[in-house]
Order: structure tokens, then sequence, then C-alpha cells
């Protein structure tokens, strides 16, 4: 008897699905990428690529919180809503003269705080990611108003002083502080999902979560941590959103929980979780960041399209995951 | 054995659930270096005197030594880590992981908390290799199979320095080479001392590996036997507790004049009928008042045969005819327009909706034929309901309370319930027998009996041979996914007879029985 | 004693319990806080009131939880209904804008007609997605979540479409027989719906392929056509609560109308005892989680607190009914109180042997 009927025989030159996604929002980024050079003569300036991310910074970095969550077969509704509270809670605590250090310490625990509360909800009592932080939501936003009613200006030095700093070449191309603040998170979400227990343990879960609890993981701290990573994720997305505008206002971020979702399935990150890559959130919210920016460049088109581009784009990656999943049975 | 010590002594173990006492001071003992069989009936106690082992249950009573360690795990890792690692049935795994990362999730080779993946795929494939599996671990689980997956299971287990091993089911979806090569497997940990704990449902092949055995039945101690001084009828009588008179009785009424029978134009007849990767194309005829027995081990395609014969899945092969007419079985509902019934072996997945009330489990199936537009009125409902809760002495007679509330028998009559009222010319029934008590299990075989008398065409699938030879007039044997030959049921016709055909062309444990 | 104990935690068990106690708690909160709270006065043959008030704001919510509560039943969601509240609403405004003369009926009725025509479209395609495609509700009514919206905002080209059309807004604020017309429209939905479900087989249906959808097929369920019926149904429903959000405020904002229905709406089913994860389910049940939700806002409303901060009572109130309705956390209530769950098993045990 011989193993060798067990082992199935593979083509060397096959992709592999579980890379099949990513590769495909690689190549819709390089098309409209190209459609966008080929249309408007200004796109080719490296700087258009480096508005993409200045302006979509933030939201690269709670995406990346997203990407934990969604890993675990999770969701959280609530980033828009944190993100929304972090930025007022500083706006607020700077126009009542704390140290903008302790501000930021501040900002960064509430987030996660929240997190932690919402994932030992979900763990301990057994009840749907999607309800619970439903309610996180309704309070990071109830929250927001509770501070106060209406916008807040930020005129602290240090916000300021990273809103305007620009980092560049000589060429006069440059990129905001927080570019370099989303690039960490990216790094540091990359290395924590592939490199370490804990990434594993997100995976593991997402893809069997009955099986990750007998082969003794540890499913209920996991599951509270990646809601305090989203927590965290989301925080210091709110601090970024606060140096870019430059305020703390209670109805910013309304809905951006769903363009976040978008970017990481778009990224190919699959909704019922165990499958995706950090790289593939930010190809996500790259595409999300080019819809948007081509959509300025026609100047014939309106904002909404935007909405309706990446509902379709969502139609298009959803399907092919299906395709996908129906292709493994 | 008596002069060495055992790894593992389980003294005095009770543990209740709300209303069920699973285990009443059940002792257990397991020396290193040996396969003991934990054998039982459905409900015996097995599972739960594993789960009370690797601490997925706390115990109420009793006593726990390890290596004359009192313990008490407080989860699998645990118990894992004190060397009692767990392979379950449904292979524990994950399949979105690579095979390397599923043997050492947890405990990953690591550097300054950076796991180290070359390192691990070596170890991978290092350990692999002893069972002598060569695949690429970088791979994901999922893309080999159960056997695979199986071996990877073992292999997580046996890495983890386990001085007992406890493999709860691991053949039920392995083919005879697989179960062969997993017994290879097992010799070999014994030789090197590891205590197995092999809980399986296949007699043969207790017989065929484990040393010792010890028996369970309704969370009590039977005994505890050295496999030698055990013969297998006096197993499976201290298994089931009672006497097996009370299904002999049966025995003659059921034979009726096969002649007759074949004479007349089948009620459904299935021509090269087949499904890629499910089973291979076969032929079968089934007559009104006729009982046809699918024998052969599980997994060797019995379930998919019903399914294709009620279109449960889909054929990509062949013909079916009903009264001598073309007729596709393209799906379930295609199949009960012709008068066809499917009780699933999976009550609870595939048969019945926990939530719903008995009455509404029953009306169902009969419900769903007229239409949601057409409901049966409640009068009718009641009269129907009430008819074959009698009938059937479902337990207890209340049609009102959700049907997950009833005991596996009482589900079992449910579910037959469900598809007599729509009145079928042909009942599929897919181990209606299994994991009920004996009680309800002669009254199903009864009815079976009964209804094929009264003109009703009965396709009967169930592991036990026996049974399939007690109430079958025709027998038609799996094997490996193929329907290898169709035997008439007279007096030529035995259980060993079939078990031959079952594993005729290899060499099989099985084959010794 | 014992058999008042009995039924007294028989009335306790109940579902729709814990709900009740919460509304009439409110109820007698505003009414200490507002001794006026409960009055009800009848003014040009109209009744005014705080009562009349919650009703009349909460129909739109009742409306779409109706519709959510059966697709919640099969074990589904649908996210989409506020994206479809500000459709029809905005092709009906739409529509009504292009008449020369916004009161005449005929156009009105146009309108209607265009909404729920609209609407039935995209109940299909998310009834298409999940029934025949097969992709996870959450994720299937997301994607028409996300690009309604700007579907909305496509139709009133980015603007607010204000109008004035009498018979339109009479959707929304208007009165028959001394009550606002939009309890009557919600009552008249709720009343069909409830006599489609459970007049004819399609409620026992629905729970069974909620409850489980395998064994529903094998017996002979065509579970595709129930579920993709359900959320036609609720797309209808969103469609119509769409026509009364916009005849509310006289005008249709693609962004605005109906932003959250879909969270309250999932709020008042959970609230009514629907499990998310399908199976039963309770018309009722949600009517009562759609009053509550809605006097919670009336009430924060009269404390003169900003409407956004009664998101924070929201987040409240959804925690606790979660809570309370989850087994985990009722084992971990029971476990302390070892005492009570013992009798019951006792009695249940009793009447069991009668028979036998």
């Amino acid at each position: 008897m011989t193993t060798s009927s067990l082992t199935p025989t593979r083509d060397w030159w096959r992709i592999p699905q579980r890379y099949v996604p990513v590769l495909a929002t690689l190549t819709l980024l390089l098309v409209m990428y190209g459609v966008g050079v080929s249309q408007y003569r200004a796109f080719s300036n490296i700087q258009v690529v480096f508005n993409v991310f200045i302006d979509n910074g933030f939201l690269l970095v709670v995406a990346v919180g997203m990407t934990f969550v969604i890993l675990t077969g999770g969701i959280d509704l609530s980033v828009g809503s944190v993100v929304a509270m972090t930025a007022m809670m500083s706006a607020s605590l700077l126009q009542g003269g704390v140290h903008p250090a302790a501000v930021l310490v501040v900002a960064l625990l509430v987030g996660p705080t929240l997190g932690f509360l919402m994932g030992c909800v979900i763990h301990f009592f057994d009840i749907q990611p999607f309800i619970v932080t439903l309610a996180g939501m309704f309070f990071a936003r109830g929250m927001c108003t509770f501070i106060s009613k209406s916008s807040i200006p930020i005129t602290d030095p240090f916000w300021t002083s990273m809103a305007q700093e620009r980092i560049g070449d000589p060429k006069g191309n440059f990129v905001s502080i927080s570019v370099l603040v989303a690039f960490a998170v990216v790094l540091v979400g990359a290395f924590v999902l592939a490199y370490t227990r804990l990434g594993r343990n997100v995976h593991a879960i997402g893809g069997n979560q009955q099986s990750a609890l007998l082969m003794g993981l540890p499913v209920g701290q996991t599951k509270i941590a990646v809601y305090v990573i989203s927590g965290l994720c989301s925080a210091i997305g709110g601090i970024l959103l606060s140096f870019y505008t430059l305020s703390g206002a209670p109805l910013i971020a309304v809905g951006m929980e769903l363009d976040v979702i978008a970017a990481v399935v778009i990224g190919g990150t699959v909704l019922t979780g165990g499958s995706g890559y950090v790289f593939g959130t930010v190809l996500g919210v790259l595409v999300l960041g080019v819809i948007k920016t081509l959509i300025t460049f026609d100047g014939s088109l309106n904002s909404w399209w935007t909405k309706i581009v990446i509902g379709g784009l969502l139609f298009a990656f959803i399907l092919l995951q299906r395709l996908i999943g129906i292709r493994k049975k | 054995m008596s002069g060495r010590q055992p790894v593992l002594t389980m003294t005095e173990i009770s543990k209740s659930f709300p209303g069920v006492r699973a285990l009443d001071g059940v002792d257990f003992r397991l020396f290193p270096g040996e396969v003991h069989a934990l054998m039982g009936e459905n409900g015996a106690g097995k599972s739960t005197l594993i789960k009370v082992l690797t601490g997925v249950y706390s115990h109420d009573a009793g006593t726990i030594e390890l290596a004359g360690q009192q313990v008490s795990f407080t989860g699998p890792m645990q118990a894992a880590a004190a060397g009692v690692s767990t392979v379950y049935q449904e292979v524990n795994l994950c399949a979105n992981l690579s095979v390397a990362e599923n043997i050492f999730i947890g405990r990953e080779p690591r550097t300054l908390g950076a796991i180290r993946w070359g390192e691990m795929r070596r170890r991978a494939r290092d350990l692999l290799a002893q069972l002598d599996l060569h695949i690429d671990v970088s791979q994901l689980l999922g893309t080999y199979s159960l056997a695979v997956q199986q071996m990877v299971a073992i292999a997580r287990a046996i890495d983890i320095q386990a001085r007992v091993l406890i493999l709860d089911e691991p053949t039920s979806s392995l083919d005879a080479t697989e179960v062969e090569q997993l017994f290879r497997i097992m010799r070999q940990l014994r030789e090197q001392g590891i205590a197995i704990i092999f809980v399986t449902h296949f007699l043969d092949q207790v017989y065929g590996i484990a040393d010792r055995i010890t028996v369970l039945r309704n969370g009590r101690l039977v005994g505890e036997y050295p496999t030698a001084e055990l013969p297998q009828l006096a197993l499976v009588e201290k298994m089931i507790g009672k006497e097996l008179d009370v299904l002999e009785s049966l025995d003659e009424q059921s034979k009726r004049d096969l002649a007759a029978l074949e004479a007349s134009t089948p009620f459904l007849q299935a021509e090269e009928l087949g499904r890629k990767g499910s089973v291979a194309p076969f032929s079968l005829t089934i007559h009104a008042g006729e009982v046809v027995g699918l024998a052969g081990l599980l997994g060797s395609g019995r379930t998919e045969v019903a399914r294709l014969l009620f279109g449960a899945d889909r054929a990509d092969h062949g013909r079916t005819s009903v009264d001598g007419k073309p007729a596709a079985l393209r799906n379930p509902i295609a199949a009960i327009g012709h008068d066809i019934a499917f009780c699933s072996e999976n009550r609870r997945t595939e048969g019945l909706v926990g939530e719903l009330s008995v009455r509404e489990n029953i009306i169902l199936a009969m419900q769903a034929a007229r239409g949601w537009l057409r409901p049966i009125p409640r009068r009718r409902q009641d009269e129907l309901v009430d008819k074959y809760v009698k009938a059937l002495s479902i337990r207890p007679a209340d049609p009102e309370i959700p049907v997950r509330n009833l005991s596996g028998g009482n589900q079992q009559k449910v579910l037959l319930a469900r598809w007599l009222i729509t009145e079928p010319r042909l009942l599929i029934l897919d181990e209606p027998t299994r994991g009920i008590d004996v009680g309800a299990k002669a009254e199903i075989q009864k009815l079976v009996v009964q209804l094929s008398d009264g003109g009703m065409a009965v396709l009967f699938i169930s592991a036990e041979l026996e049974e399939v030879l007690r109430l079958s007039h025709k027998i038609a044997v799996m094997r490996d996914r193929q329907l290898v030959t169709e035997l008439a049921n007279d007096h030529t016709v035995d259980a060993d007879r079939v078990m031959q055909t079952i594993a005729s062309g290899t060499h099989h444990e099985g084959a010794r029985a | 004693m014992s058999t008042s104990k009995a039924r007294w935690a028989a009335v306790t068990a109940h579902s729709l319990f814990w709900p009740a106690v919460a509304l009439v708690a409110l109820l007698v909160a505003n009414t200490i806080y507002r001794p006026g709270f409960l009055t009800v006065e009848m003014k040009d043959g109209h009744l005014y009131g705080s009562l009349v008030d919650i009703l009349r704001l909460a129909a739109p919510l009742i409306l779409v939880g109706l519709g959510m509560t059966l697709v919640i039943a099969t074990g589904g969601i649908d996210l989409s209904v506020g994206s479809m509240c500000a459709i029809s609403g905005a092709i009906a405004c739409l529509h009504i804008s292009q008449q020369p003369d916004q009161n005449a009926l005929s156009g009105v009725l146009v309108a209607l007609a265009l909404g729920i025509g609209l609407s039935l479209v995209l109940g299909a395609w998310n009834g298409a997605l999940v029934s025949i495609i097969g992709i996870q509700p959450i994720i299937a009514t997301l994607i028409l979540m996300v690009a309604g919206r700007g579907l909305a905002q496509l139709i009133t080209e980015g603007q607010i479409i204000t109008i004035n059309s009498e018979p339109y807004k009479s959707v929304g604020v208007g009165y028959l027989l001394t009550l606002p017309l939009a309890i009557f429209i919600a009552a008249g939905v709720a009343l069909l719906v409830a006599a489609v479900t459970r007049r004819t087989a399609l409620g026992m249906i629905i729970e069974a392929v909620g409850g489980n959808a395998e064994a529903s097929r094998l017996a002979g369920i065509r579970s595709a056509r129930i579920t993709f019926l359900v959320y036609v149904i609720s797309a209808v429903c969103a469609g119509i609560a769409g026509f009364m959000v916009t005849a509310n405020v006289s005008s249709a904002d693609g962004n605005a109308a109906g932003l959250w229905i879909e969270l309250d709406a999932i709020l008042a089913v959970v609230i009514g005892g629907t499990s998310l994860a399908g199976g039963r389910f309770s018309l009722s049940g949600t009517i009562l989680g759609a009053l509550l939700i809605q006097t919670l806002t009336t009430t924060v409303y009269a404390m003169n607190i900003s409407p956004q901060t009664s998101l924070l009572f929201k987040a409240v109130v959804v925690i606790i009914v979660c809570l309370v309705q989850a087994p985990a956390f009722r084992a971990r209530f029971a476990r302390r109180r070892p005492v009570a769950p013992a009798a019951p098993t006792a009695a249940d045990q009793s009447k069991e042997q009668v028979p036998a």
C-alpha cells in the first residue's frame, strides 16, 4: 500500500485559490489606474497616488482592524461611530486645555475599552457580533452628541503641526504624517496576522471555531482581542481624522463602517471568516480611493456614483467569493 | 498486564445533565501500550466519559488519576499538555490553515514571538513521514481527503507527547485501505508505549485491533474484558443488554413469494443512475410491496443511492422510471410528486425542524406538497396527527410540544409519520433504527413489515446486517460506492455471504467475522 | 399557591413579558415626568396626544419591522430596507414634483405605484442573490444598503425634492376617522401580513425554512421561492414606509430618508422575541418592539435631550434585550438561583407520567 493514492496531484502552475480574490483586486486596481492615466493627464502625477493615501489614511487604519474582526467571522459595525467619538473627544479635551499627550493617551484608550466590552458580551453571552456592535455604534454615536451638539474646531499647535507637516521629495510630492502612521499600522497588522500566535488563532477561529476550541486555542481571548484591536484601530483612525479635518464633528464618518467593510471584502477577505490578507485590505482601500479620485477627475459624475460603483464592486467580489466557494465543494 | 501500573485510572465517575444521569459511578482503567476499545450503544455514556476525561465537562463525583497523580482538567488544552490527546470523529482541525499549522497551532516554534514558519514546516514533514505520509505541508488542509486529515489530526495528537491517545470514532469516514493504514499507525504507537482509547461502532475493527474492551450501557459500567475472552455475540449482548429474542419473532412473516413480486411491473426502476464523486452508475428496481435492503459499510454509497433516488442530490448519469414510464427525479419535489418519501439518517439536520411542534413536523411534507396557499384545515391536521401519534405510539402524546424535546426514537417516529400521512408508494428509510432504544427499534421493524404487506415499496438502509437480512426481500450490496450485486433474500443468503460480498476482492479486517 | 406561582412563571417566561414591562415602565415614567402625557384630546375632529403621536411616528418602523420579521424568521436579514425607503420615497416624490397639478390624486397614485414597483424589483434582486445565487443574506443585502443610497441620490440628483401635494402628504400626516391615516396603513399592512402568514401555511413554512433549511428542502418545500418571497415582502413594506417617511416632511432626501431604520427594525424584531437565528417569529412582538423603540425616542425628545443622544439609550436597550434573551446569560443568571429551576422540572416529569 502506498500513500501516493492519498495525495492529490497538483498542477504546479495553478494559482492557489486563496490568492485569486487578492489578485483580482490587484488587477482591478491596475486597470482603474490605467484608465485614469489614459483619460486624464494629471492622473499620472505621482501626487495623485499620494493623495489617495492622504485622503484615505484613516480608512486604511480602520480597515486593518476590521480585517481582524472579519477574519474571525465577526463584524464590527461600531467603527464609524468610534472614529467620530475619538475625534470628538480629542477636540473637546483639547478645547478644555488638556495637554495633547494626555489627549492622545485618553483617545487611544476609549476605543479599545469599548471594543473590549463588546468582545466580552459577544464571547461570554454568545450574542451575535452584528447586534452587539450595533449597540456599540449607537453608544459611540450617542456619546458624540453628548459631548457636543456642534462641531468643535481644533487649534492645538501639536495637532495643527501634525495636520500640516509634509514629508516629501524635492519635486514637491509629499505625504502626511497620517500616511506614515497608516503604513505603520498596516505593517504591524500584517505581521501580527502572519507571524504571531494571536494572528494564526484569528485565522483558526474564522475557519472553524469548534475545532479551534478543541485544539485548545484561546478562542475567547482571541475573539475579545480582535474587537479590542478593531477599537484601537478605530481610535487611531479617529485621531488621524481629527488631524485631517482639525475638528471634531458629531456626524462625521456616518456610514463609514460600510466603506470599511466594502474595502475589506473587495480586498479579498471572506466575510464568513478564515481567509484574507492585510495586503488585500490595502488594495481594497486603494480601489475605493481611486474610484473617488476618478469620479472627482471626471467632474461630470456626481458623488453618489461612488456609492453605486462600490455597491457594484461589492457585488462582483462577493459573487467571486461565492463561485470559488462552490468550486471548492 | 495486571502486573503493570495503569497509566490512567478513572474511579466512580458520575455526571448528570438536567434530567439525564449520563454517567453513574463508572470505573475505567487504561494501561500503557494497549489499545482499549470503549464500547456501548448510542447514549451509553462513551462520549461523556471522554469529555469528562479531557475536561470538556466537569464531573460531579469520582476521581481521575493519570500516572498516579490525581488530575482534573479544565479543558482539552490542559489535558493535552498533561499527555491526554483526542482525535475526534469529524476531524476537528481548520481546513483553511495549512497542514503544518494544523499540527502546530498553539505550539508554534517562535523567536521573540514571531513564528518560525520554515522550522514548523520541516518539523511537520518529519512528523508525517513517521506516519508514512508524504504530502506538501504548506498546502491548505482542506485540499486533502478526510483520511489524510485524520492522519494529520493524529500527528498533532502524538506530537503533544501523548501518553494517552483518544480516537473517537476515527474510522467512520474511512475506506478499508485507509482503516488499515490507521491501524498500522495505531500498532506503531502501541509499540511506543502509548495507551490508546478506541471508540468505534464497528465490531470487526474492535476485534481487529483492540487488546481489551470496556463496555458501558446507560451510563453504567458493564465490565472490562480482554478481547480474546469476549466473543462478538457476548459483546453485542452486553452492549444491548437484552436478548435479541424480541426482534427474532419477526423473522418468518416477512418472507413472501418473491417470484410474484418480480413478475409485476416495478414501481421504480433506475438504470445506470449515478453521480460523479458520489456513487458509480447503478441499476435497481423496486416493486410495490417489496422491501429492498441496501447493505454495505458506512461510506459505501448507501446513503448516496437513496439521495439520488429521492432527488436530494441530482444524478448526472442514467435514467429513472416510475410505473414503467420515464420520470426524472431531479429534486425532492419531483420525487415526492411520484409518491416517493425519504427519511434521512440525520434526523436532526436533514429531517426534523426542532423548534416546530410535533404536529407541524408531521404535516410539513403534506403541506409542502399542497403549497402554502392551501393550508390543511386545522381539524384535518389534528385528525391525522392524532391517528399517527396513536398508531406509532409517539411519546409524549402531546402534539404541540417542540419536536426537539422528544427522544431519538420518538423523533424517528415523527419523521416516519410525516411521510406516512402523504401515503407514499415508496418509502426510503436511511438508518431508521440508528441511535434509538431497542423497543422503538422493534416497533419500526414491525412497521416496515406491515407497510410492505400493505403494498408499499420500501428501500431499507441499515448498517446492521442482521436487520437488513431480517426485513428485506432483496438485498443490494454496496461496496466502495458501487452497487456490486443484488441477492434474493432466500435461505441461501446469510450474514456471512453478504459480508463476503462486501469484503470480496480485498483483504479486510471485517472479513474475519 | 403553587398554581398561581406556576402561572406567574408562565407569564414571565412569555417572550413578550419583558418588552411589555419595559413599555409600561416607560409610559409610567413619562406620566410621572409629565402628568399630561397620557391625555388624548379631541380637536377639530382629530385626536391629539402623545400616545397618538407615538402610534403615528411608529408606523414606518412597524411596517419595516413586519417585513424584517419574516426575513429574520427564514434565518436571513435585510440590511437594505433603509435604502429602499429612500428610493421609494425619492421616486414617488420625483414623479409628483413633475406633475402639473401635484394635488391630483391620479398622479399621486401613479407615484405610489412607481415606488412599490421599484421596491418589488429591488426586493427581487435581494431575493435572487440570497435564494438563487446563495449569498449570505447579511452580505447580499449589504450591497443594496451601500448602492441603494447612491441610487436614491441618483433619482433626486443629489437634491432634496420638495413637493406640495396634499394627497401624498396625507400618507404621513393625514387623518381618517379621528386617527392618523398612517396608523391605519400600518395596521392594515400588519393585518394583511398576519393573514398571509397565519391564515395560509406560509408562516409555518417560513418557520420551517428558518428552523432547518435542509430538512425543509427534503420535505419538499420550495425553500428558494419562500426565501425569495420574504425579501420581496420586506422590500414592499420598506417601500410603503418610505412613502410615510417622505410624506411626513413633504420632501425626499436620498441621504437622510430612512437612515438607520434597518437597525431600528432589527432591534424591534429582536425585542419582539424573534430569534436572529431564524425559526419561530412573532408579528405582534415586532409591533410591540417598534412601539417600545418609538416611545423611547419620544421620551428622549420630551425630556429635551438631543435626538442623537437617544442613541445612547437605544444602545442600553439593545444590550439589555439581547442579554435577557441570550441563553448563555440566562444560564448564568439561573445558576445563581439553583432552587427555582428544579421545581418546574419535577412538575414536568409528573405531567409526563400521567399519560404513560
